[in-house]
C-alpha cells in the first residue's frame, strides 16, 4: 500500500534521508524512532504524499506519487488518516463537525455517517465534549480529537506523528489503546514517537516492528528495546 | 458556456455544509463588504457625471448648431432695403428653416441689461438682427455668406461656430474624463477587492491548510472562498449602489437655464446604468478570489 524505493529526500541543504526502501505490509503495526530532527516526520510527510522525494520513487497504493495529480493526492488522503504532530482544526466549527470534516469534504456527511461519528466520538471519549470548540480542548483531547478525525473514513492507514508527544503518560496509554483496537480491526498504523516507553508497552498489547531512523537510514531495530 | 452557467449557478445556491467551513465573520470579511460598497457609491457618481456629460455635450451641440444670427449694419435709410434683400436671400437658401427680422421690441429686450430700459433704441444706429434656424440637413454656411456679400454687403453671418465648438469640446472632454473615472473607479475597486481577498485567503490560511490534509480537492476549497467573497463584493457593491443612487435623487433637479452642475444626474434610460456595478464587482470578486485561491493552495501539496 505505501512503498519506498530507493528514496532520498533533502530540504534544501544535504539530504536528509537517504537511499530509503520500505514496503508497508496491510494490517502490520510499525513505530518510527529516531532522534529528534532525524526525520521522522518528513518519513511520514513522504508516505502520505505531503512530500516528493528528491530521488527515488514513492508509490501509495500502487501509484507514484510523482506522477499523482493534485485530486488523486486529495483522493489519497481519504484513504490515510494521519493523525498530525501540531494537529489543527477549524477552530470556529465544533469538535464533532471537526471530527466529520473529512465525509463534509468528501459529500459524504449523511445520516447514516453521523450516527457513526457518535459512536466514533464515544470511542475516543469524547461525547461529553462533541459541542466545545477547538481552542478549548486539553492536549489529550486534542490528540483524540485528531485521532477520531484521521479514522473517520475508515482508512485503510493510520499515520500517527507524536501522538503522545504532549500528553500525559495515562493519556499515552489511552491513545495507544485505541491505535492498537484499530490496528486489530485490520488497519495498518504507524506511530512516529521517540517515547520508548510507549513502545515497550505497546510490544505487549500488540506485534510491532520498529523502524529507527538513524544517520539518514532507516533501520529495522532489534527486539532490544 | 453551459459549463460556465452551471458553475454560476453552483454559486448562486451553494453547498450550506462548504459554507460553514469557512469562518463567517473577521475584519477581513467587513472590509470587503465595505470597500466595495463605497466603490459601488463612488462609480455611481462617476457614472453620473460621465452621462450629464455627454448630455450636455450634445444639449449644448444641438441647440447652438441649429440656430444662427445675421447682422445687418447699414445706414439707417438703407436698413430697411437690406434687411428684406436678407430676407428674400435666406428664403432661397436651401437648408434654412425660417429666417425671421427681430422687432424692435425684441432688439430693445437683448440691450435692455446693458444699456437700461429707457433707452431710445430708434435713434441709435443698432445693426438690424435676423434669426435663422437651421433646417436638416442644413446649409452651407459658407456658400450663404458669399451670397448675402454680393447682395447685401452689410450683413454678417454668425453661425456660433466659433463659440459653440470650445463649448462642445468641453463637455466632450468632461464626457471622456467621466468615463475615464468610471473606468479608474472599476479598476481599483477590482483591485481593493483583490486584496481583501488575499488578505482574507491569508488570515483563513489555517483553514485551507486542515481542508487540503483531510482530503479536500482544490476546487471544492476554492468553491467556499469564491462563493463567500463573491456574494460579499455582490451585496457590498448592492449597498453602496443604492445609497449612490439615493443620493443622485436628492441632488438638486436640473433647470431649464442651469449650468452644468445641477444637470449632475441620471437622466431617464440613465438611471439603469448604475444596474452594472453590482453584478460587475461580484465578477471582479469571483475571478480575483478563484485566482487568489488558487495560487494560495498551489503552495500546498
Amino acid at each position: 500500500m505505501i512503498e519506498l524505493d530507493n528514496v532520498a529526500y533533502s530540504y534544501g541543504g544535504g539530504e536528509l534521508l537517504s537511499g530509503i526502501s520500505f514496503a508497508m505490509q496491510p494490517g502490520s503495526f510499525h513505530f518510527l524512532t529516531g532522534p529528534s530532527g532525524s526525520g521522522k516526520t518528513t518519513f511520514l510527510k513522504l508516505c502520505y504524499g505531503a512530500l516528493v522525494p528528491t530521488s527515488g520513487q514513492v508509490r501509495l497504493f500502487d501509484r507514484d506519487v510523482r506522477t499523482m495529480s493534485r485530486d488523486d493526492v486529495a483522493m489519497t488522503r481519504r484513504r490515510i488518516g494521519v493523525v498530525h504532530q501540531d494537529v489543527q482544526f477549524l477552530d470556529h466549527l465544533p469538535v464533532a463537525d471537526n471530527v466529520a470534516l473529512p465525509l463534509t469534504v468528501s459529500g459524504r456527511a449523511h445520516l447514516d455517517e453521523l450516527a457513526n461519528l457518535r459512536e466514533l466520538l464515544g470511542w475516543v471519549g469524547l461525547k461529553a465534549r462533541a459541542d466545545a470548540m477547538p481552542p478549548e480542548l486539553s492536549g489529550g483531547e486534542r490528540q483524540r480529537a485528531a485521532l477520531a478525525r484521521a479514522v473517520i473514513m475508515s482508512p485503510d492507514v493510520i499515520l500517527a506523528d507524536e501522538p503522545t508527544g504532549n500528553v500525559d503518560w495515562e493519556m499515552s496509554q489511552r491513545l495507544l489503546k485505541l491505535l492498537v483496537e484499530l490496528n486489530r480491526m485490520g488497519k495498518t498504523v504507524m506511530i512516529a514517537s521517540h517515547d520508548l516507553g510507549l513502545i515497550r508497552a505497546a510490544k505487549t498489547q500488540v506485534q510491532a516492528r520498529v523502524l529507527r531512523i538513524a544517520g539518514r537510514q532507516l533501520q529495522l531495530a532489534g527486539a532490544d528495546l | 458556456m453551459r459549463r460556465a452557467l452551471s458553475e454560476i449557478l453552483a454559486l448562486l445556491v451553494g453547498d450550506p455544509q462548504a459554507d460553514r467551513l469557512v469562518p463567517p465573520t473577521g475584519f477581513t470579511a467587513r472590509l470587503t463588504l465595505i470597500t466595495s460598497g463605497i466603490m459601488a457609491f463612488l462609480a455611481v457618481f462617476a457614472l453620473a457625471l460621465s452621462l450629464a456629460a455627454g448630455r450636455l455635450a450634445e444639449r449644448w451641440g444641438d441647440e447652438l448648431s441649429r440656430s444662427a444670427t445675421l447682422r445687418i449694419s447699414a445706414p439707417a435709410e438703407q436698413m430697411a432695403e437690406q434687411t428684406a434683400a436678407a430676407l428674400r436671400v435666406l428664403e432661397t437658401t436651401a437648408g434654412v428653416d425660417r429666417a425671421r427680422a427681430l422687432s424692435e421690441e425684441e432688439q430693445r429686450a437683448l440691450l435692455e441689461p446693458w444699456f437700461g430700459p429707457d433707452i431710445p433704441v430708434e435713434t441709435l444706429p443698432i445693426p438690424q438682427l435676423i434669426e435663422i434656424v437651421e433646417g436638416d440637413p442644413g446649409y452651407d454656411a459658407d456658400g450663404l455668406r458669399l451670397r448675402l456679400q454680393a447682395e447685401v454687403p452689410g450683413a454678417v453671418l454668425d453661425d456660433h461656430t466659433r463659440w459653440r465648438r470650445p463649448l462642445v469640446e468641453a463637455a466632450s472632454r468632461l464626457r471622456v474624463l467621466g468615463l475615464l473615472s468610471v473606468g479608474l473607479i472599476f479598476t481599483a475597486m477590482a483591485a481593493m477587492i483583490t486584496l481583501a481577498a488575499n488578505a482574507a485567503l491569508a488570515a483563513n490560511a489555517q483553514v485551507i491548510v486542515v481542508l487540503r490534509l483531510v482530503g479536500a480537492r482544490d476546487s471544492y476549497i476554492a468553491k467556499a472562498f469564491v462563493r463567500r467573497f463573491t456574494l460579499r463584493a455582490l451585496s457590498g457593491a448592492a449597498l453602496g449602489m443604492v445609497a449612490g443612487l439615493v443620493a443622485v435623487w436628492f441632488l438638486p433637479a436640473a433647470q431649464e437655464d442651469g449650468g452644468f452642475l445641477t444637470g449632475l444626474g441620471f437622466a431617464g434610460a440613465g438611471w439603469l446604468w448604475p444596474l452594472i456595478i453590482p453584478p460587475l464587482a461580484a465578477v471582479v470578486a469571483f475571478v480575483a478570489t478563484r485566482s487568489a485561491a488558487r495560487k494560495t493552495l498551489k503552495g500546498l501539496r
